[in-house]
Order: C-alpha cells, then sequence, then structure tokens
C-alpha cells in the first residue's frame, strides 16, 4: 500500500513544508479574520426573555463603540447569542458548542443564578473567561476553582443583603426586621445572607416568612409579622410575586418600610402593585434616570439610535441588565487588547492587570483582582423607587 | 386579629377553590370524565377578561359576558377534541389529553399574550373596608356570595329541573338515556361548557386581586382538584363546603404555623381525610345500577 503512494517519494523537507502549510492553511481564518467572536448564553425566550434583550442590547451599544474606533487588536468584535431558556442544561451545552464551534474568545452569561452555576466549571477547564452580567448567586464567581475565569460585572447576593440590611438600618433605624422571601433557592441564598448580615450586627429578626410565585394573598404571612414586631421587611421577589406583598400589605394597612433587592425591577411595578409601589425602595447598579453623567447620556442617546422602540425611559428597562453588560463588554475588550491575543489564560491574566476603566456605572480601579472577581463592590449599589413607573434613585 | 383575618382571606380563596372544583364535578356526575385543563380556564377567564376590558376597551360586564362564553367554547373544545374521542372508546386517555390541552393553552397564551404579568383593572377592589379589624375589599366578600350561590343554583337546577334530571341520567346509563330521548352528546358537551365557564368565572373574580399572566391557574387547578375530590366529586354542596374548609385551612395555618409548612399540611390532610372518608366530605359510594 505505502509503495504505491506518491508521497513516498517526497523528500523529507518536502513533508515538512506541505505539513507547515496545510497547518498555517488550518490558523490562516483564524489570524485573518475580520471580527474576534464573543458569545452570550441568556434567556432569550420565556418569562425572563426581557433580560436576555436588555443583556444584547447593553453588549451590542458597547461593541458597536469599541468597533467604530476600530475595534480590538485590529478586528472588530462579533457577539454571537444563544438562547439558554433559563434551563441550565440547555446553557451548558450553549457554552461547549460556542466555545469548541464558534471558538468564541469570552462568554458572557443571563440572568438566572442556576444556567450560569451550570457553565462555570465548564469555563474553567476550558480556560475561558466566562463574564455574568447578571446573575447574583454568590458562588458563581467564588467557585473555589484553583485558576478561576469567571468574571462578574453585576450585584452580589450576599454583597446585596449586607447594603439591604445597611439600608434599612441608616434609613429606617430598623431593630427588628422581618424577611418575607420568594420559596426558592434565590429566596433561600438571600435568607443565609440577611441572617448573616444581621448576625454580624446582631440584630434580631421578627421572623422570616415564605410564599409562593401564586400567592393572591400574602395577608397571613406579613400578618405574622407585623404581630412579631417587624417595623421593617426585607423582600426578596420577582416583579409579580413582590406587587401581591405591596398589595397585601395595602388592604392590612400596615405602613411598614420595605427594603428590596432588584426583583421589582423587572417589570410593570407600578401597574402591578399600585400607588404604594413607590414605598418599595428597592437595590440596583444602574439607572438611566435623574441627572445622568456624559457617558450615560451617550449609551442612552446610541439606544435610542440603535432600537426606535425605545421611545421614553420606561422603555429602558431593566437598566441594570443594559448597562451591568455595556460595562462588561468593555472591560472584556480592555483585557484582550491588553492580552494582546485570544488565548484564554492570558485574557485571564489580563483582566487582573486592568488600571481604570471610566464606565457607565461607575469609574473602575483595579476592578479585578485575584481574590476578588467582582468589579462591582458594597458601595456602588444604588437604592430607587418607582415612580409612575420610571425608577428613580434615592438619596441614602 | 391573626385568625380572622386568615379566615377572612382564606374564605375568599375557598370559595374560589370550590367555584373550580364544581366544575369537576359538573362534568363527573354527567359524564364521569374530569377536564383536567381546569387550571388553563381560570387563566384563560382572567387574560380574556383583561383583553376585552383593556385591549379592546369593552365596558366590564360586557367583557366579563364575552370572556365567558369563550371559556364555554373552550370548554366545548375540550370536550370534542381531548375526551370524546377517547371516552367513547372506553379509553383513560382523556387523562393525559386534558392535562396536555392544559399546557398547549398555557404556552400558546404565553406567546399571544405577552411574557410580563399585567394587571386587571381593580373592580371593588380599591378601598378596603375594615372588618373585625382587618382590611378586606367588597370583592373578598362577593367571591364567597358568587360562590355559594352558583353551587345552590347548579344543585337546584339538576334536581329540580327536567333537564337537569336528563344530565344525571345520562350518567347512569347512557344506552337507557338515549333510548328516552335524551341527546347524550349534548349533555355531555353542555356540561363541559359550564365546567370550563365555572373556572373562567373564578379566574375573572380573582383577577382584580391578582395579576394576569399565562401560569396563574396551574396551582388554583391542581388545588380544586384536591377540594373536589374532597368534598366529594358527586356532591355540588360537598365540593364548596370542601373549597371553603380548605381556603380557611390554608389560611389558618399559614398564620398560626408559618408558610413553610402549608403545603405539606394541607396536601397531608387531604390524604389523611381521604383515608377516614373515601367518598369526600359528602360523597357516597357508586352504586352500580344493573
Amino acid at each position: 500500500m505505502r509503495s504505491r503512494f506518491p508521497a513516498r517519494r517526497l523528500t523529507r523537507r518536502a513533508v515538512l513544508a506541505g505539513v507547515t502549510a496545510i497547518a498555517s492553511l488550518g490558523a490562516f481564518p483564524a489570524s485573518a479574520q475580520e471580527s474576534i467572536k464573543l458569545g452570550l448564553v441568556a434567556a432569550m425566550s420565556g418569562q425572563s426573555a426581557k433580560s436576555g434583550e436588555a443583556i444584547v442590547r447593553g453588549l451590542t451599544i458597547a461593541a458597536d463603540e469599541i468597533n467604530a474606533k476600530g475595534g480590538v487588536l485590529g478586528k472588530k468584535i462579533e457577539i454571537i447569542v444563544r438562547d439558554d431558556e433559563s434551563n441550565p442544561a440547555k446553557g451548558a451545552i450553549a457554552a461547549r458548542e460556542l466555545v469548541q464551534r464558534e471558538k468564541v474568545a469570552a462568554l458572557f452569561g443571563g440572568l438566572d443564578t442556576p444556567v450560569s452555576l451550570a457553565i462555570v466549571p465548564f469555563a474553567n477547564s476550558s480556560k475561558v473567561p466566562f463574564m455574568g452580567v447578571w446573575a447574583a448567586g454568590t458562588p458563581i464567581t467564588r467557585n473555589g476553582a484553583p485558576e478561576n475565569y469567571v468574571f462578574r460585572v453585576s450585584a452580589v447576593d450576599e454583597i446585596v443583603d449586607e447594603a439591604l440590611v445597611a439600608y434599612a438600618i441608616k434609613k429606617y433605624g430598623a431593630k427588628k426586621p422581618g424577611m418575607i422571601l420568594i420559596n426558592n433557592p434565590w429566596g433561600e441564598s438571600n435568607e443565609k445572607g440577611l441572617r448573616k448580615a444581621l448576625e454580624t450586627r446582631s440584630i434580631p429578626f421578627a421572623g422570616i416568612e415564605k410564599f409562593e410565585t401564586n400567592d393572591v394573598d400574602v395577608v397571613p404571612q406579613l400578618t405574622r409579622l407585623k404581630a412579631a414586631g417587624a417595623d421593617a421587611l426585607f423582600l426578596v421577589a420577582n416583579v409579580a410575586p413582590s406587587a401581591q406583598v405591596v398589595k397585601s400589605l395595602d388592604r392590612m394597612g400596615w405602613d411598614v418600610p420595605i427594603v428590596s433587592h432588584w426583583g421589582p425591577a423587572g417589570g410593570r411595578f407600578t401597574e402591578l402593585a399600585g400607588p404604594s409601589a413607590a414605598k418599595v425602595h428597592f437595590i440596583q447598579t444602574y439607572t438611566f434616570t435623574g441627572k445622568l453623567s456624559a457617558k450615560g447620556a451617550a449609551v442612552l442617546d446610541a439606544l435610542k439610535k440603535k432600537y426606535p422602540e425605545i421611545k421614553s425611559l420606561a422603555d429602558v428597562t431593566p437598566a441594570v441588565g443594559i448597562a451591568n453588560a455595556y460595562d462588561a463588554m468593555q472591560l472584556t475588550a480592555l483585557a484582550i487588547a491588553k492580552a494582546g491575543t485570544l488565548d484564554g489564560p492570558k485574557i485571564r491574566q489580563a483582566f487582573y492587570e486592568i488600571d481604570s476603566y471610566d464606565g457607565l456605572i461607575k469609574s473602575y480601579k483595579k476592578p479585578f483582582t485575584v481574590e476578588n472577581h467582582d468589579a462591582i463592590g458594597a458601595s456602588d449599589y444604588i437604592f430607587t423607587h418607582f415612580v409612575d413607573g420610571e425608577i428613580l434613585p434615592l438619596t441614602q | 386579629m391573626l385568625v380572622t383575618s386568615a379566615l377572612v382571606s382564606g374564605i375568599c380563596l375557598g370559595s374560589m377553590y370550590g367555584l373550580i372544583a364544581l366544575g369537576f364535578h359538573v362534568t363527573y356526575v354527567v359524564s364521569s370524565t374530569v377536564n383536567f385543563s381546569q387550571g388553563s380556564a381560570v387563566m384563560l377567564g382572567a387574560v380574556l377578561g383583561y383583553v376585552f376590558a383593556v385591549r379592546v376597551g369593552l365596558p366590564l360586564p360586557l367583557a366579563f359576558a364575552a370572556a365567558l362564553l369563550a371559556c364555554a367554547a373552550f370548554g366545548l373544545l375540550v370536550e370534542r377534541v381531548l375526551v370524546r374521542p377517547f371516552a367513547s372508546r372506553g379509553s383513560n386517555a382523556w387523562l393525559m389529553a386534558t392535562v396536555a390541552g392544559g399546557i398547549v393553552l398555557d404556552n400558546a397564551v404565553l406567546f399571544t399574550f405577552g411574557k410580563e404579568p399585567r394587571s386587571f383593572p381593580p373592580v371593588l377592589s380599591t378601598t378596603p373596608i375594615q372588618i373585625f379589624g382587618t382590611g378586606v375589599y367588597p370583592l373578598q366578600l362577593i367571591i364567597p356570595f358568587v360562590g355559594l350561590g352558583v353551587a345552590l343554583g347548579l344543585a337546584l337546577f339538576l334536581r329540580r329541573t327536567r333537564y337537569g334530571k336528563s344530565l344525571l341520567a345520562v350518567v347512569q346509563n347512557a344506552d337507557a338515556a338515549r333510548l328516552m330521548g335524551i341527546d347524550v352528546k349534548a349533555a355531555i358537551a353542555a356540561s363541559f361548557a359550564v365546567s370550563t365557564a365555572l373556572a373562567g368565572l373564578a379566574g375573572m373574580l380573582i383577577a382584580p386581586l391578582f395579576s394576569v399572566h399565562s401560569d396563574m391557574g396551574t396551582l388554583f387547578g391542581l388545588k380544586a382538584f384536591a377540594v373536589a375530590i374532597l368534598g366529594g366529586i358527586g356532591s355540588a354542596a360537598g365540593v364548596m363546603m370542601a373549597g371553603l374548609i380548605y381556603g380557611a385551612s390554608e389560611a389558618l395555618i399559614t398564620a398560626l404555623f408559618g408558610s413553610s409548612y402549608t403545603h405539606i399540611a394541607m396536601f397531608a390532610a387531604v390524604i389523611g381525610a381521604l383515608a377516614l372518608m373515601p367518598h369526600g366530605l359528602l360523597g357516597r359510594a357508586a352504586i352500580k345500577k344493573v
């Protein structure tokens, strides 16, 4: 067989040359490609589809801005979006496909903590940076991997709970707050965080009450908290169940301060909860309302230009998704530029080397260190409330 | 105050469960089948009520009537497509078919109505009135009366009217009923239409107190089935009574022991109650008349 093969007559040098040529042919498209591919795995359909849309918008506006200035490493950024349907298994498969087939240089994540947690081990083992822009679950970035490839520009439950407790004490002088939490892993994770934050201040809590997503009436739970002497409430739930809590409070005629995680921001809270919606003070990383920085105004302008369906500020929702994604894209581009290559480990190292970046949410100084993969800290949260369908910042 | 407020909340929700459970009762007494997409019919009532009242801009009573008619039409469709083809062959596949039908409807609504929960216009639910030191919306007081009224009306209709009696005859012996000149097919179809209309009515009554979205009915449907079984599915009075007891106990358990235990305690109690009273509160053992 071999004797009949013409290659037999080729010299070793020729074979070597051929192999090199083929190898470089294979490598050629990569080095000459016009774009740097970055992947997004987020919920683009189902109940959380609005979050995916916001993330895409934030990433796109940032990428357009970078591309207009010549891109990164002389190439344009291209965003490849995959729908995880809020399903961890689908998210993990999508991440694998993006890395192995599309050869993305980095991944962005979506709203759902369980999906992000499913992608974390894969990102770490395949050495591709994974940037969280929404899911707040503490263990996403604090995952215990010796070489951690997961970074985040978003809230972190544990730090949020710390901030919620600090706010309740400072603003309302809370001495015995109660908790009203959605009965799911998100509520659970915040129960832990809130307990811890209260314990470190040796403040007792009036009670911990859970409720279901489809509970019509939360009066029994709230009546228990009231009877136990709660002087403020911590609320953790998405927009519709949060509205049921507010309506139940209204009916009871119990005017108690409510300090909430960012659930209400995800939808039409004023419509669902009625005028008392404004009483709920909830945490955000960013809002486009109020006096905007030059950067804020520019991003808002770009959003309106790119997406004509954005007419008023009430359409720029959820703002946190857009803003987190925008800054995350800018920081990732900075890291890639600093690394000078699309090699995962080098990009990871470059994240640590970013000195400063004047972003939308804040001015980042050394946003990432080996110990801290979360660019947003306790002092960066703002408290807001809904007034007539718009999220307005509150002074602390 | 803890107990009274829980009781008021519980009785209101309980009469809603009762209304939905009456839907299970109606089809069961006429055809020995039930429609497991009742929860979705609750949702359909609320969603269509919202669409007709807010998006189309019809006056509320008209929107209510239109939504009820649409729910009844959904019931006819369920019977024709999901129940009759199987039940007529003596198969029990209608069980799964109606569950599947509900899931299809939920998802169709998710894509057409939208993903965001919306708010139903307030109806008698803006200013609470104080009763025994607890705030209650007028609507919450009306719901139990509507529930009891419908249960009573239904019981009277079935027992006292000619047409009602002919419906009950169908389940006893369909062939004999047919020979007596009763239109069996129409009777069964009518029972499904009434059943989904009842669920739709419950959905519209609860909507102003809740929010309208595609998966709002699932848990209601499940609880209502537990209520129907608990009350004795063959007895309208028993079903309504079980609804009130279920709603009140649910609220009391939450108020006294905390919400973490509500579902465990309630569904365990349902199992326990059925072990003691296999035919439900007012149900009777089926006697096969030959």
